[in-house]
């Protein structure tokens, strides 16, 4: 009966939390170029106005994939605050993904299909990392499940320093943020039209929006997994890591998919890698 | 209901170039800078007619163009509108008699907001595209009662 008032409070408060995130985003964005910036709920207009616009849809199994998006992305965040096993929410967090491209795949648009083959790209980037990430938690406390994770008696972060500076390289590409927005942007870059969401519109792009939200409520959950011991470092810790996510964004160009690919395995990977063997050596063999 | 009027909050604009000269072009895109800040009001230019509420158009219209301008249009998902920017796209200007050009953009499609000028000030463009973004309300209850839309002029 608990799990069930659980599920429903996040279904309801992550959307909540990921819209209001994401106005600030835009406000302290706007301040940075000096001008005064949306109103902190102006994704929340956006979104109510993209449900009031008529649908139109190229194939229709695209209305379907931007739903499953979203199912996917609610059903991860819920495993994450029910406690449940770290390893399937990633495989669920991939799920949601591979639907955003198969839902882009599906029409023959040129700018769509070449935003699905970026976003491919990214997950071929971004997805080790996170396996890294998965595994070395693992060697660590011994269990995927969060909710032994969460009895880990210090803070994460003390023994996956590097795994943690991997992780906030990959958030990068997640959120789809400056260097790394090569599949799409909610800004207003017009290269490749909009990426991978070309080919939706009105109610259905509310969808995927709606869907970005849980996603990033879902990925800071992930960073408050490293400072758990104490919720005050925790907040702190999301805050900050969000700021300078905001900051690469606002100084930084979009790079070329190799540039990424190149970056993200040998930089982000590397110190993935090290920690894993770090944290291998430390908790296996001696 | 905070969420009832959302419309007239987000009108995300397309913006197509009939063959104007650099003058309207190049006042709609000093209006996009952060000089002006458009995005106070909500508004974010996409390049993407799926995705957009109001069509910005400048310059005539001529037989080129007209066929884009009308499938621009027609991409667009309603409720949604249209502003001529200039006095090229408001009657088709000092090109209004020439063989070539059509006119202004109402020829081709139904326009709801006109800004004259030559060039007009990134003031006035910002004024029109937040009035059209104010008929954006109108037009939703329009379909709501089963009336009409704009047909546009073949």
């Amino acid at each position: 009966m608990k799990e069930i008032w659980i599920t429903l409070a996040t279904v309801i408060v992550a959307p909540l939390v990921g819209g209001v995130v994401t106005g600030i985003d835009r406000k302290i964005t706007a301040r940075m170029q000096n001008r005064f910036g949306p109103p902190i709920l102006q994704p929340f207009y956006d979104l109510f106005k993209l449900f009031s616009k008529e649908t139109i849809v190229v194939s229709n199994t695209q209305i379907l994939y931007a739903f499953l998006f979203l199912v996917f992305n609610i059903v991860a965040v819920v495993m994450f605050v029910l406690k449940m096993d770290l390893l399937l929410i990633l495989f669920i967090l991939a799920f949601a993904t591979t639907a955003l491209i198969l839902g882009a795949m599906a029409t023959n648009s040129p700018y769509s299909r070449i935003g699905a083959h970026r976003e491919l790209i990214s997950v071929l980037a971004y997805e080790p990392v996170l396996i890294a990430m998965t595994v070395a938690i693992y060697f660590v406390t011994g269990s995927f499940n969060i909710e032994d994770i969460l009895k880990h008696n210090s803070f994460l972060i003390l023994d996956l320093p590097f795994i943690f500076i991997a992780f906030s390289y990959v958030l990068t590409i997640k959120l789809r943020k400056s260097p790394f927005d090569l599949s799409t942007s909610h800004h207003g870059h017009q290269e490749l039209v909009k990426g991978i969401t070309t080919e939706f519109a009105g109610p259905v792009l509310g969808l995927i929006e709606l869907g970005h939200w849980y996603e990033l409520v879902l990925l800071l959950l992930f960073v408050w997994l490293f400072f758990a011991k104490n919720i005050f470092v925790a907040i702190a810790a999301i805050l900050i890591c969000y700021f300078l996510e905001i900051v690469i964004d606002n100084i930084s160009a979009r790079l070329t998919w190799k540039i990424m690919l190149q970056l993200t395995w040998s930089v982000a990977f590397g110190f993935a890698l090290v920690n894993l063997i770090w944290v291998y050596i430390k908790y296996r063999l001696l | 209901m905070l969420f009832r009027k959302t419309l007239k909050k987000s009108p995300w604009i397309v913006h197509y170039d009939c063959n104007s000269c650099n003058g309207c072009d190049i006042e709609i895109l000093a209006t996009l800078t952060p000089v002006y800040d458009v995005e106070r009001f909500g508004i974010i230019n996409v390049g993407n007619p799926k995705h957009a509420d109001i069509l910005v158009v400048s310059g005539s219209v001529n037989h080129r163009n007209a066929r884009v301008l009308k499938t621009i249009y027609d991409q667009m998902p309603h409720p949604k509108a249209v502003v001529a920017i200039g006095a090229c796209a408001c009657s088709g200007g000092i090109f209004k008699e020439c063989y070539n050009t059509l006119g202004g953009a109402d020829t081709v499609i139904p326009v709801d907001v006109y800004v004259p000028g030559c060039a007009p000030r990134p003031e006035a463009i910002m004024e029109g595209i937040l009035k059209a973004a104010q008929l954006l309300e109108e037009k939703k209850k329009n379909i709501k009662k089963g009336e009409i839309l704009n047909v546009a002029k073949s």
